[in-house]
């Protein structure tokens, strides 16, 4: 008698209940980094007169255009559990690679076969991680020196110029309804690669990968398999973004981007509010986080401001946003 | 002060540590209830139940690892309590976990001695430290030489590390939770002999552990816990192993199952294994059929769980094979298995079951994306209503399917994964563990998910350390001993002493 009262006692009720907390820490988590850019935007128009202007907004966003393509893939990279720090290299040996053909082929030709190394590069990439099983951060670094060292190697150290090559131009510096090609590529790669994050079955597994690999591998999900695709598409990504650069100033060398561009690259996700650890993210806050940084940069050249300074706040910017991150998902646990 | 009127247990003539009407529960289920027992200096006091008695938590409460809901612990008739392992430590109670943590780069007196090392201007002073070592080892009377690094070390020898180690910070009473677990026999007897010598020498031990002749052996006073209460405490001498063993059976909650249907006689088999090997799994075959809900019992560290990787191939088997239906299982992960109609639940919803950052729906529908999508989108439409009904069918109201997972109640949680496989429909399911950590209603609702499965013409293996629900709800019960199926049970041989008896290595063993 006294048991079965203990029992009903213990007996829980069937509804759920939401926790209050983990509710306030994702609904915030989901707002994130737009109020922080709109502030800024807001403060740079009224501040600013040359900074709410056509021409102002659309050369931020063509300068942008190819940081925004490898963020985009990159953001997938990050999603599903991982990270690829050969960006940078691969953005140089593209570019190099592109040029250098441009020389004497089609411009069709080399634009392609700057594509296709970078493709391989993501190819070896995520064999390294997903068969060797080796830690993708290690993997990629690791990978970043021999890339640059190829790239190196294309141009045997000096600067490639296609001044002779015009056409190779068309592909970022041609204009379809006042906006430059390279702009109208970015949007078209950041839509296709948010699809397939948001909607599509990749983007579901990719979404599980990183968020239990364990529970989506067992779920049926091949969680190796997403990870080297992300890896693939990293790498055609930062082949895309030389390629294009390498055609907007017709010109390519090895030291272009590297570090730095990689740096830019995974501080954009990451203020953006995808985390480094995987399962969370999107492709809006990419774009998002691109442009705040962006804007940190446009604006202390149009207010004129010790550049010296942009450096800092960056960094700042970046510890903010990665702690924050921590910080909810400390809430949400 | 209530607690200081609450006599000794009688019989007890130097009570060390006390505990008094300890209670806990984890996520509403109570694991420990009511729970007093008296710890005399220098002995050595065995805590012995089934799996999930409470027996673990007793001894993590006592070492400070978790803290008790209520009741009182009385050291040396003084009231304390430990907020941390370090603070239970400098009270004198040291554990040693199941896990051990010997540094591989680290010699032996280093480990030892690992945050005490004695240290001259910052720098550690080998020769003192080498000399404290050989002094700590002689009072113990451990052969174990100091300059060994860490990584040669067997099992048994870090062991012996660990109680050098709880030693050196003056330990004097160890917690150990089944050190003989992962012991071969001479190294056992080894050990047996260190935890003789130790409370001769005043340390006092308390040995949790499910190897019932090693406690009639070496323990001066038993405690024996049912479903997190109390049993009795008596001296060792007074149990034998029968005593013991009958004492841990017999839970009487009154928890009802739902009725089995027979298994129709010409159902087909839809799961074979054939002498599958793979690590912690030796030469095992089973069968499992159509409708038939088969119990796979066993202790921790049985290979239950191995076993169930290695069906569903989430784990390489090194031999043997699996067939579903007829058909081998061919192609490696857990991927091929569910194309071949085999999905499992695993025995962890958090590290292994869910993703419990992402939305209720999206963990539901995970397994069966492919049917819900077109040209690679899913079609939300369709999904939203698929997982709903899935939802529906096990019974799981839920706020928004695009709610984390996370704000899901444990059992919740539980049917989820339930619904996950229901809208994969496979054609057997590997449950391991289904009903760990949930309450008492939706283990109920769980036991009714399983057994209309099975009524579906699902193969069900049902892996449970609960041998009442294992009985409850099986057609037929395997039991697992040190990775081998050690017998089988079925019909009027299904009782809760064989296959105890099977699990714990007892006599009489089974068909």
């Amino acid at each position: 008698m006294d048991q079965q009262d203990l029992k009903q006692a213990k007996t829980g009720r069937g509804l759920p209940s939401l926790r209050p907390s983990a509710a306030l820490a994702s609904g915030l988590r989901r707002a994130g980094i737009l109020y922080p850019f709109l502030i800024l935007f807001i403060v740079l128009s009224v501040w600013s007169a040359p900074f709410f202007t056509k021409v102002n907004l659309l050369d931020i966003l063509d300068q942008q255009s190819s940081t925004l393509i490898i963020a985009a893939a990159g953001t997938l990279v990050l999603v599903a559990g991982g990270i690829d720090l050969s960006v940078g290299a691969v953005y140089a040996l593209a570019g190099v690679t592109a040029a250098h053909l441009a020389l004497f082929a089609s411009p069709a030709v080399a634009i392609v076969a700057g594509i296709a190394v970078g493709l391989g590069v993501g190819l070896v990439n995520g064999v390294i991680v997903t068969v060797f099983r080796i830690n993708a951060l290690i993997a990629t670094l690791a990978s970043s020196f021999v890339v640059s060292g190829l790239a190196s190697l294309v141009t045997g150290g000096n600067l490639v110029i296609d001044y002779s090559r015009p056409g190779f131009a068309d592909l970022a510096r041609s204009s379809f309804l006042t906006v430059n090609t390279s702009t109208w590529t970015m949007l078209a790669v950041v839509v296709a690669l948010g699809v397939v994050l948001s909607r599509s079955t990749t983007g579901r597994y990719i979404y599980a990968s990183g968020s239990n690999a364990e529970a989506a591998r067992l779920s049926g999900v091949r969680v190796q398999l997403i990870k080297l695709i992300t890896f693939v598409l990293s790498g055609g990504a930062a082949a895309l973004g030389g390629v294009i650069d390498a055609s907007r100033v017709l010109s390519a060398q090895a030291s272009n981007g590297e570090t730095t561009l990689t740096f830019t690259v995974l501080a954009g996700i990451v203020v953006g509010g995808t985390s480094i650890l995987g399962g969370e993210g999107a492709m809006w806050r990419t774009v998002v986080g691109v442009l705040f940084i962006a804007l940190i940069g446009n604006g202390f050249d149009l207010l004129g401001l010790n550049p010296l300074y942009e450096q800092i706040a960056l960094g700042g910017i970046l510890l903010i946003a990665v702690g924050y991150d921590a910080w909810s998902r400390l809430r949400q646990s | 002060m209530a607690w200081l009127s609450v006599p000794a247990e009688p019989g007890i003539q130097d009570p060390y540590v006390e505990l008094v009407d300890i209670g806990k529960s984890f996520g509403g289920v109570r694991a420990l209830d009511q729970v007093s027992l008296t710890v005399a200096r220098g002995s050595i006091h065995a805590l012995v139940g089934e799996n999930g008695a409470g027996k673990s938590t007793l001894g993590k409460i006592l070492a400070g690892v978790i803290a008790p809901d209520h009741g009182q612990l009385l050291l040396d008739g003084e009231p304390v309590t430990f907020r941390s392992p370090r603070e239970a430590i400098t009270r004198g109670i040291v554990q040693i976990a199941q896990e051990l943590s010997v540094a591989p780069a680290l010699s032996v007196a280093e480990n030892v001695f690992l945050g005490t090392e004695p240290r001259r201007a910052g720098f550690v002073a080998r020769r003192a430290l080498r000399r404290r070592y050989d002094e700590l080892a002689a009072t113990a009377g451990f052969e174990l030489s100091g300059d060994l690094p860490g990584r040669t070390l067997r099992t048994a020898d870090q062991q012996k590390v660990e109680i050098l180690r709880a030693l050196c910070r003056d330990a004097r009473l160890i917690v150990m939770d089944e050190p003989t677990a992962a012991l071969g026999r001479p190294d056992a007897e080894r050990l047996h002999r260190v935890i003789r010598r130790l409370a001769a020498g005043g340390t006092t031990v308390v040995l949790v552990s499910h190897f019932l002749r090693e406690v009639a052996e070496l323990a001066d006073r038993v405690t024996i816990l049912r479903d997190g209460r109390l049993v009795r405490t008596a001296p060792a001498a007074d149990e034998t192993e029968e005593t013991m063993l009958s004492s841990m059976l017999g839970r009487s909650l009154g928890t009802t199952f739902p009725a089995r249907r027979p298994v129709p006689a010409q159902a087909p088999v839809v799961l074979e294994a054939r002498g599958l090997t793979a690590p912690g799994v030796h030469d095992v075959s089973l069968d499992v059929r159509a409708g038939e809900i088969v119990g796979l019992f066993g202790l921790v560290g049985s290979g239950r769980t191995e076993l169930a990787r290695a069906l569903c191939r989430a784990q390489r088997a090194t031999a043997g094979s699996v067939t579903t239906a007829g058909v081998p299982l061919t192609g490696s992960g857990p991927w091929a298995a569910l194309r071949a109609g085999v999905a499992m639940i695993p025995e962890s919803r958090k590290e292994q079951g869910l993703m419990l950052g992402r939305p209720i729906g999206e963990n539901v529908s995970l397994a069966s994306l492919a049917r819900l999508s077109d040209l690679g989108l899913v079609r939300r439409r369709a999904e939203r209503r698929a997982v709903a009904s899935a939802l529906n069918q096990v019974g799981v109201r839920v706020p928004a399917q695009a709610a984390p997972v996370s704000t899901l109640s444990g059992g919740n949680q539980q049917k989820a994964m339930f619904a996950r496989i229901l809208l994969r429909g496979p054609r057997v399911l590997v449950a391991d563990e289904p009903t760990r950590g949930v309450d008492v209603g939706a283990k109920r609702a769980i036991y009714e998910l399983l057994t209309s499965l099975a009524a579906d013409g699902l193969g069900v293996l049902f892996i449970s350390s609960d041998a009442e629900e294992v009985l409850g709800l099986a057609h037929r019960v395997l039991v697992m001993r040190a990775g081998r199926i050690a017998a089988e049970f079925r019909g009027e041989a299904m009782t809760e002493a064989a296959i105890l008896g099977a699990a714990f290595g007892a006599a009489e063993g089974g068909a």
